[in-house]
């Protein structure tokens, strides 16, 4: 336990992680490309079409995904706000802040494919359907996280606000999520809720999962891109900086 | 000098419902707000009684709702500009024993005052009259949760110019469950149908938010206090 500590708090430190980070990004792009290309080429083009919906369930292959990050980046951001309230490291704080517009942006991407396959499936652009409306509720989490650590002058004391409101928003989403499906049964008995995963097929599955891993990889892909960035702005004051962009050392 | 909780706690109650007593013409503004906006809803419908009737008891539960929220950012802004904040952050006593008090003071001030303009809530909008003990009811435990919201958000916001529209995305998409529990009671009496269980989910949620929320604001004003 001991060394998993001194292991961690080794690549915590920011010019460490800068360079860990910086090794890591082409594998992680190229890995993007390799395996989100060809999923989405056969999904969007290849796979059968769906005995129902036709051609439009197309659309989950990058519905879905993007739901499933939309989902983790904010476990992601609230665990990174644990972290950032308990150790207080700057690289934590710095991550809360980072992951909020990646969240944020496939939250957005989510429900505009969402209400794009509500169009010809249901007849509406949008539904009052559980899964939609949780999934707006995350985007204004989302929002209120974005706002309050802009909001702040001081960046460090933003992060750390955002890293608590993070929190707050990780206990009530279950919680929401719970209340918005009793919410639905309650007002509308019997909404059309066939999502495309229950009719899935196999040929289907595997592109959906490699799809997937796909966002995954784009989204640590992303966020190690955007924490090296706020890295540099957070840390300009310091040595290593200087070295890593190769700067000439100011006189002052 | 001998400290005992109780006592901090009765004297941290009795100076927040003393202020707001000094101040009770204040408290006619939210009042007026609500009925305010009742009567700008009525008006936005028409003079459709059925369809401003069906929804009289959701939009009334609303009106609350957002004259409670517009109340939030005074919880702590007051304090903080004559200084009165520091004294709490510095203050022997725990913080989140002072902030349960303000949070008890400010539901019983706002939540229940604001609850009681429900008959004439309940006279604009036609709400049939067996709805409104259910919709006080629903009301009187749902702004508990929502204050508890509130204080949460407020005490995130204090330390900026102004909460304003950040404030409203902090607080809002968090009032969602009781809002959807609180208005699902009156919704459940319209159908005929048993309101034990969206009262008691209302109940439940508020209490586990009212003994949470002054933790986590005591958190959130060091924060942005040090």
């Amino acid at each position: 336990m001991q060394r998993f500590w001194i292991w961690l708090s080794r690549y915590a430190s920011p010019p460490v992680f800068y360079r860990t980070a910086g090794l890591w990004r082409p594998w992680l792009g190229w890995a993007t490309l390799l395996v989100g290309g060809p999923a989405l080429i056969y999904g969007l083009f290849f796979a059968p079409p769906d005995y129902l919906q036709g051609e439009s369930y197309r659309i989950i292959f990058i519905h879905v995904p993007s739901a499933w990050v939309s989902m983790f980046a904010y476990t992601a951001m609230a665990g990174a706000g644990a972290a950032a309230l308990i150790w207080h490291t700057k690289l934590s704080e710095i991550a809360v802040v980072a992951i909020a517009p990646i969240g944020a942006g496939f939250t957005a991407i989510t429900l505009v494919t969402g209400m794009l396959w509500g169009r010809p499936t249901w007849g509406a652009y949008w539904v009052w359907d559980a899964r939609l409306t949780s999934e707006l509720v995350l985007l204004f989490l989302y929002l209120g996280v974005i706002g309050l650590a802009s909001a702040y002058g001081d960046a460090r004391r933003g992060a750390r606000a955002a890293a608590l409101l993070s929190l707050v928003g990780l206990v009530n989403l279950p919680i929401i999520h719970y209340s918005v499906r009793w919410w639905n049964t309650l007002h509308q008995g019997s909404t059309v809720r066939m999502f495309g995963e229950s009719s899935i097929h196999g040929s289907m599955l595997w592109a959906l999962l490699a799809a997937a891993l796909a966002a995954k990889l784009y989204f640590v892909w992303s966020l190690l891109g955007r924490l090296q960035l706020r890295l540099l702005s957070a840390e300009s004051e310091k040595a290593w900086v200087a070295r890593e962009l190769k700067l000439e050392p100011s006189d002052a | 000098m001998e400290l005992s909780l109780g006592l901090a706690f009765r004297a941290a109650l009795r100076r927040e419902l003393k202020l707001a007593w000094r101040r009770r013409g204040d408290l006619l503004h939210p009042f007026a707000f609500t009925l305010l906006v009742a009567t700008l809803f009525a008006i936005g419908v028409g003079a459709e009684i059925n369809l401003l009737q069906r929804a009289a008891g959701a939009v009334a539960f609303l009106c609350v709702l957002l004259a409670l929220f517009l109340s939030v950012d005074g919880l702590f802004r007051p304090d903080r500009d004559d200084g009165q904040l520091d004294h709490l952050l510095v203050s022997p006593v725990p913080l989140p024993l002072l902030l349960s008090a303000r949070l008890l003071a400010y539901w019983l001030v706002h939540g229940i005052g604001l609850t009681l303009a429900c008959p004439l809530l309940a006279l604009l909008l036609r709400l049939p009259a067996e709805q409104l003990p259910v919709l006080m009811l629903a009301l009187s435990t749902a702004t508990l949760g929502m204050s508890a919201i509130g204080l949460i958000g407020a005490a995130l916001t204090v330390p900026l110019k102004r909460g304003g529209i950040l404030l409203a995305l902090i607080v809002l998409p968090l009032y969602v469950p009781l809002l959807i529990f609180g208005s699902g009671t009156v919704a459940a009496q319209a159908a005929g149908e048993p309101i034990a269980g969206a009262l008691y989910l209302t109940a439940a949620l508020s209490v586990f938010l009212a003994t949470l929320a002054p933790f986590v604001a005591a958190v959130a004003l060091r924060l942005g206090m040090d």
